[in-house]
């Protein structure tokens, strides 16, 4: 295989691990952002987090090999990527810390100072973790002040400003509704009734960023066109794009949930395919210099290590799909609370 | 403070902070599923509820063991920027590979494990504790292996690219197998596992005679302790075996590591000794109050009492490690890991002579030992790590040819700064203290509560076989309860 094929395909698995995560854990991330507002009660409260109960873990487990994946295939682009959000990154990090304990300890003591504390902490770290996804995100997109030798030159508060902001409402937005369809899958009776009427409110929210960010990025981020332009084949992922949004509340409203959740996966993949295609091909485009800018080709390893890393995915993926589906199989249905719940 | 000082003590705190968690995870990964397998082969509740009482505590490890962890997966990134680009083509598919290969296998079969014990047969359940606990082992495999390499490189050579103008050295992989089988992964894998399976043993043997001590849950701790006696026993005197083999490579591969651990700093041709204790003072050269087993070094190193032992004036005196640290932590591991042969063997001799529930003093001992094994394990990384100083990536020579190293100190990410890393390190150290003391107390609750008697479970059993709908019994107050703590409140 060439050279040039081998970091291609790579650059597509690395999306495919980032469509993997945003899908999986968007849905987590929601249903964390969604818990103060849906869930009424303590028994509600614990509904909602042992509906994501098994699945969390496994499902942040595709950010992880997700950034395994790009230090190995693309080291540059991972050592660069990370110290220029240095700050950002470790508030990421202190959130993906803060949601894994209030899951694990909330349930554990029954004084309920001690459950409201990990209630705040498990919707505080959902929330700030999907928005600095998103301004990250934005970031990379609109790229970044990027100095001779990929050393960053901004800081923290380089990366604040109203594009990647709008990005960072926009995906909160966006999880947030993805993870209310989840709920609304998994509750029942008077809980999934209160999940059915924010749906809408949430749909609508999201509507409006969606369309605001569109028009941001065309605007702002010029250059995020630019291989659609090229390519005008490509117009079929934002068009897909548009299409799925409209279809989840179609599906809602023709009682077809399980149809909505998959379409807000779609919309999500769809999301993940457009940052791809609008970065190819850099991974950090810089502000100051293209010549600059982190990308494809001085990122990358070499052909021998992208080769094994490759055949050491193919051995590996399958395996991760057959045990994803079948932990998804067993914790099926409606959750309930039991003995070794939350 | 500078930025390399600042990042050292942020990485040496975040991943001795992470280590806290995996080697349990790995060491009761096992017992729990030796726990298990007994119970699937003889249907006797009390594994059952001994499985179930592990599995409780597993969790609530393994949950600490994951939020450190990921924190770990970035940081080679954020901090170490110019060593990830050296490195990234080795280390990254190491790195890659731990992901694909163990997190993903433990973080889907251990939502079986924890959420799944009424929701699948034995068989199956079996099996994901199996995965968890190989997953658990295969993570350690690579990380240790992506360590390894930087202490004992091979399978790569130096490529220079032009990056905008300059030429920057990279280590590329030229034969994957060698990379992995690289001179001391072997050695330094199976001791770090052995390490961790001692602590496992130690901590389920630890809290089942804290149990017998106080008069609680006899039956269950009687039979955890007929399996964690003798493995402590077992994975101990195998910790001093593979050390020594670990310990015996470092003189072709790192004789700098090996000096400084034994504050050897002056080669003579006199056989070398062994220090047992002492108080080393690099700048003098000379170890203060040192006690000295004479020929001992030599036969360890050589087994030949006579060899004299390369010292430190054999390295070039800008190679030179730390010597205080390696020295006091090697020996501290060496020392608990002999009181911990001791205490084992001890044990598992009046076990087998059914005495040892009347030697409280001796049960007390193993109630204090997963400390021992702990500080064990973390004082053992501190020698290997420090040791390694000032080194990140150790030089070599690959089929004749001298293949450059990196220092620590040109590992760093330039584009951060000091200010930066002391706000994460003061953010980390907050959130790790207030984790560690939910952890301790978390466990602690969990301990108190105990296992389940037989009888409960068999109870509890057969109530969730005549009620379909095991969210009735959660509310009703009626189930066990023993993750939950509903029902003591």
């Amino acid at each position: 295989m060439s050279y040039d094929l081998l970091t291609m395909i790579w650059f597509v698995l690395l999306g495919v691990l980032l469509v993997g995560y945003s899908i999986l854990d968007g849905f987590d991330l929601g249903v964390g952002i969604l818990h103060p507002f849906i869930a009424k009660d303590d028994r509600e409260r614990r509904l909602v987090m042992n509906s994501i109960g098994p699945l969390w873990d496994g499902n942040e487990v595709w950010l992880v090999t997700f950034g395994g994946a790009l230090f190995a295939a693309f080291p540059v682009a991972y050592a660069t990527v990370f110290s220029s959000f240095y700050t950002a990154f470790f508030l990421l990090l202190t959130c993906l810390i803060g949601r894994a304990v209030s899951l694990e300890f909330r349930s554990k003591v029954h004084s309920p100072s001690w459950r409201k504390v990990w209630d705040v902490g498990f919707f505080l770290s959902s929330f700030t973790a999907a928005f600095l996804l998103g301004v990250a995100a934005g970031n990379v997109m609109a790229g970044m002040e990027l100095g001779p030798k990929y050393l960053y030159e901004g800081n923290l508060l380089s990366q604040i400003y109203w594009y990647p902001l709008l990005v960072g409402c926009l995906t909160v937005s966006l999880f947030a509704l993805h993870g209310a369809i989840y709920l609304y899958l998994k509750t029942e009776h008077e809980l999934q009734a209160r999940v059915r009427r924010a749906i809408n409110p949430l749909f609508y929210a999201f509507a409006i960023l969606y369309v605001t960010v569109s028009l941001a990025t065309f605007l702002h981020v010029p250059h995020a066109t630019e291989n659609i332009a090229n390519y005008p084949v490509l117009w079929i992922v934002p068009i897909l794009n548009a299409l799925a949004v409209l279809n989840i509340p179609r599906a809602m409203h023709l009682g077809k949930p399980a149809y909505a959740f998959f379409t807000s996966s779609m919309v999500i993949m769809a999301f993940a395919s457009l940052f791809s295609v609008a970065i190819y091909p850099s991974f950090m485009l810089s502000t100051i210099d293209p010549a600059y800018s982190v990308t494809l080709e001085n990122a990358r390893s070499s052909a021998g290590t992208l080769q094994t890393m490759l055949i050491i995915a193919v051995i590996g993926m399958p395996c991760v799909l057959s045990y994803t589906v079948i932990i998804y199989w067993i914790f099926r249905g409606k959750v309930t609370l039991e003995k070794n719940s939350y | 403070m500078d930025v390399e000082i600042l990042s050292r003590l942020q990485f040496a705190g975040t991943i001795m902070f992470h280590y806290l968690f995996p080697p349990l995870s790995i060491g009761l990964g096992l017992q729990l599923f030796l726990c298990e397998l007994v119970y699937f082969r003889t249907r006797k509740p009390e594994w059952e509820a001994a499985a179930r009482f592990w599995t409780r505590v597993f969790a609530v490890n393994f949950a600490m063991g994951v939020a450190t962890g990921i924190v770990m997966e970035f940081e080679f990134g954020t901090n170490w920027a110019a060593y990830s680009r050296f490195v990234g083509d080795v280390f990254g598919s190491a790195l890659a590979a731990e992901g694909i290969f163990a997190f993903f296998l433990e973080s889907g079969f251990l939502a079986v494990l924890v959420f799944g014990w009424d929701r699948v047969g034995p068989r199956m359940h079996l099996f994901s504790t199996l995965m968890v606990s190989l997953g658990s082992i295969f993570s350690a495999v690579w990380i240790v292996v992506a360590n390894s390499w930087q202490q004992t490189p091979a399978g790569y050579h130096i490529v220079w690219h032009d990056v905008q103008g300059e030429m920057m050295p990279r280590a590329e992989v030229t034969d994957f197998w060698a990379m992995v089988f690289n001179p001391s992964s072997v050695d330094r894998l199976s001791h770090t596992v052995i390490g961790a399976f001692v602590l496992g043993a130690f901590f389920v043997a630890s809290v089942c005679s804290y149990y017998l001590l106080r008069n609680r849950h006899q039956a269950v701790s009687r039979c955890c302790l007929s399996i964690a006696l003798p493995t402590a026993l077992l994975f101990t005197i195998l910790a001093a075996a593979t050390g020594h083999d670990s310990a015996k490579k470092l003189v072709e591969t790192q004789p700098a590591k090996l000096a400084a651990m034994e504050a050897h700093f002056e080669t003579t041709d006199e056989p070398t000794g062994l220090y047992l204790f002492g108080w080393p003072d690099a700048e003098s050269q000379t170890v203060h109050y040192g006690v000295q087993m004479p020929y001992l070094l030599s036969l360890m190193v050589y087994n030949d009492p006579t060899k004299p032992v390369p010292g430190m004036d054999q390295i070039p005196e800008d190679q030179h490690p730390p010597v205080w640290l390696p020295f006091q932590t090697f020996h501290l591991m060496v020392g608990l890991g002999t009181i911990m042969i001791g205490v084992a063997a001890l044990s598992c001799w009046f076990w087998y002579r059914d005495q040892l529930e009347q030697k409280r003093w001796l049960l007390w001992a193993i109630v204090l030992m997963p400390i021992a094994a702990m500080t064990a394990n973390q004082a053992g990384w501190i020698t290997a790590e420090v040791g390694r100083q000032p080194w990140i990536v150790y030089p070599s020579v690959q089929d004749g040819v001298e293949m450059m190293g990196l220092k620590t100190a040109d590992g760093l990410s330039e584009s951060v700064t000091a200010q930066q890393v002391l706000s994460s390190i003061i953010l980390f150290s907050i959130i790790y203290s207030m984790l560690f003391a939910v952890w301790v107390f978390v466990l602690n609750n969990k301990i108190q509560h105990g296992p389940e008697s037989a009888e409960e479970l068999v109870e509890y059993k057969r109530k969730l076989k005549s009620d379909s709908m095991p969210d009735k019994f959660a509310r009703s107050g009626k189930s066990l309860g023993g993750d939950m703590m509903e029902e003591q409140a």
